[in-house]
């Protein structure tokens, strides 16, 4: 065999190699066990239903406990951070919201609160960009939330638990698409500000969305938290105490299930999260059920934050990008017959009154604006931990560098701590607890 | 163990590139082709360096005594945030000093990421590595600058494990070698790739794409501003 992406499991040529694709486990392992003795290594992926994308993971096992578990990522890998050295910043967002595809909202606040560090706007952007942006991430952290202990369930069997979540997360989805205009891959968060207003009758959206979610949120609580079976295949599970979650880096609901209270929202308040009142979930069990828990606790205080949000845009009509005409582009849009959002205004303006309007606007459009040289770190709380954001100007009109810490990439270094002991069926219940978004780990 | 030289010993500012013309790409039509620039990462501080920063420098630079000189090659406060320049001989010893002394104890390191500066010579690639102290709230960004020619660094993962994974994504795509690194294979590009993608002379990629007559050319062939 050739090398592998994580360094040899099994050096040795003479094991021989069996290909299981479905089929009664015990009698594959009883004819491999004859074959080669008891130490056995098992290829999961990377295509394969609960391995949450493309992750491969490679065991080896003794009957049925796993004694090495390795991750082999990158199937996945597009190039996302190479692209975006030739893409300008206000493309930007459109490039990395596709990394972690089930909280893209989130690297798109990282990347437009770096950018906007580096321009020294920070404070300058509107207080209604601002609420619209913790809407969003708080929308998208529910969803993201509800993917996860919804395919978490499901990889246990439960196929009630999925599509309940789904169907939760669909209400969800459609308050996003009624504000962006998409469901995922949304690119609406932008330097400056965001991409458009939110549509006439949000609050109201967001109020019946509130009635939905408790419904939902209740039924899942009802499907899993006293489920004798959900208990049995979780509590105890995929153990990972403080000290190995701060060694291995780990962030998000796994460190906050081990006991640490730690969330960027409140250590380092962006977009004003330090004026909104919610609280940080924690726990102490350290294990996949407390993990599930806490990912449905704070799915309660983002809807908590949501109600808050909604206040405020019912207070708050201002503008929603940056008023500098160097940076902003066009936010205050209507729907167009061709379905894209257009405004008339400044369409009318360039178009009709001002030849150095419609300069400006090709000028803004097609070369971007400059971004003075330096580099700035920028970390949000996405759903899955804290994702970093380097992103380095060459005083140019694209990003000389850009990287995404992702928080699954870093998690997923947790997978064999996490497995290593234990049995063979509970990796899949260690990989849905640590929830990892392959988009993400692999950019 | 590598050894110290000269060339990674400038101080440093680092250049990022000298533009000639009002854009690159195709061709300057502006008359401003003799037009020379130079763009380069803001340069170090003096002190005072404000905040908590001048304290956790003190710090580090007592913990490493005779040292110090030699190991905090500059300091940079830029928009905010504290960067210490390491030499790449120091970067273990500073990771333990920060990780485990009670006034920095910065616990939780967020990762590894590198930085390709072609027009740096003898410090074309850089390391980049954010620390995060919970105990204090406090960020700090160690940076370690090497020469293409000579492109290794020690590695950082018995202080930080967290690092493992960061510093294999490192040097799959910068080239970056960490030295005693426990598993220094690719992670994200297939093991037999060739080159580093990350690295700036490394090319893009893509083909012309025609849509409704009109061909639009790939991203890096169109004109650079």
């Amino acid at each position: 065999m050739a090398a592998r992406a994580t360094g040899a499991i099994h050096e040795d040529e003479t094991v021989p190699e069996f290909t299981a694709s479905g089929g009664d486990w015990s009698e594959i392992a009883a004819e491999a066990a004859r074959l080669s003795g008891q130490r056995m290594v098992v290829n999961m992926g990377p295509q394969h239903p609960s391995t949450h994308g493309v992750l491969r993971i490679m065991l080896e096992i003794e009957g049925e406990t796993v004694t090495e578990a390795r991750a082999g990522v990158g199937y996945l890998h597009t190039g996302i951070e190479k692209n975006m050295e030739w893409r300008t910043w206000v493309q930007g967002p459109a490039f990395c919201t596709r990394m972690d595809y089930l909280a893209s909202m989130f690297q798109e606040a990282g990347f437009c609160l770096a950018t906007e560090k580096l321009l020294g706007i920070t404070d300058d952007i509107p207080e209604r960009a601002n609420v619209l942006r913790v809407l969003v991430m708080e929308l998208n952290r529910i969803s993201s939330h509800l993917v996860a202990v919804g395919t978490g369930g499901n990889e246990l069997g439960a196929t009630t638990i999925m599509t309940t979540s789904f169907l939760a997360r669909e209400y969800v989805l459609k308050v996003i698409e009624a504000i962006t205009g998409l469901r995922m891959n949304n690119a609406y968060i932008r330097p400056g500000g965001v991409a458009q207003d939110a549509p006439e009758g949000i609050v109201d959206m967001l109020v019946d969305l509130d009635d939905k979610l408790q419904g939902k949120m209740a039924e899942l609580a009802d499907l899993q938290l006293k489920n004798p079976i959900f208990l049995g295949r979780t509590q105890g599970i995929a153990h990972l105490d403080l000290a190995g979650c701060m060694a291995l880096g780990i962030t998000g609901p796994m460190l906050r299930a081990a006991g640490l209270p730690y969330d960027v929202r409140k250590t380092d308040p962006y977009c004003g999260y330090e004026t909104y009142d919610f609280q940080v979930p924690v726990a102490e069990g350290a294990d996949a059920y407390t993990r599930t828990v806490l990912r449905m606790e704070e799915v309660y205080e983002s809807m908590k934050i949501i109600r808050q949000c909604a206040t405020r845009l019912a207070e708050n009509p201002g503008p929603v990008m940056v008023a500098d005409k160097k940076i902003a582009w066009p936010a205050q849009l209507a729907l167009g017959s061709d379905g894209m959002g257009n405004s008339l205004d400044h369409i009318k303006e360039i178009m009709g009154t001002s030849m150095e309007a419609l300069i400006h606007h090709f000028k803004l459009v097609t070369e971007g604006f400059k971004v003075p040289p330096g580099q700035v770190w920028q970390t949000v709380e996405a759903p899955r931990g804290e994702l970093g954001v380097h992103v380095v100007s060459g005083g140019g009109t694209k990003p000389w560098r850009a990287h995404f810490r992702d928080p699954s990439f870093n998690n997923l270094q947790a997978l064999s701590i996490l497995c290593e002991g234990g049995q063979v069926a509970d990796v899949v219940v260690a990989v849905a607890s640590i929830d990892p978004v392959l988009g993400g780990v692999d950019r | 163990m590598t050894t110290r030289d000269e060339s990674v010993a400038r101080p440093p500012t680092t250049l990022l590139r000298v533009r000639e013309g009002m854009f690159s790409g195709s061709g300057d039509t502006s008359g401003y082709g003799g037009f020379e620039q130079t763009f380069a990462m803001p340069g170090p501080t003096e002190r005072p360096y404000g905040e908590w920063f001048d304290g956790v420098v003190d710090v580090l630079r007592e913990l490493l005594g005779d040292d110090a000189d030699s190991a905090i090659e500059a300091v940079i406060v830029d928009r905010g945030e504290l960067t210490l320049v390491i030499h790449r001989d120091f970067i273990e010893t500073v990771c333990r000093h920060l990780r485990d002394d009670q006034d920095l104890r910065f616990e939780l390191s967020l990762g590894v990421s590198g930085v390709h500066y072609p027009a740096d010579a003898g410090r074309e690639l850089h390391a980049v590595y954010h620390l995060r102290s919970v105990t204090h709230n406090r960020r700090i960004r160690l940076e370690v600058a090497v020469a293409d020619a000579d492109p290794h660094i020690p590695t950082t993962t018995a202080v930080y494990p967290a690092n493992n994974w960061h510093e294999r994504e490192t040097y799959d795509f910068f080239g970056i070698i960490f030295d005693d690194h426990p598993s220094l294979a690719r992670i994200e590009m297939p093991d037999d790739w060739k080159g580093h993608p990350q690295r700036k002379d490394y090319p893009l990629g893509g083909v012309p794409v025609e849509y409704k007559g009109a061909t639009i050319p790939s991203p890096d062939t169109r004109r650079q501003y």
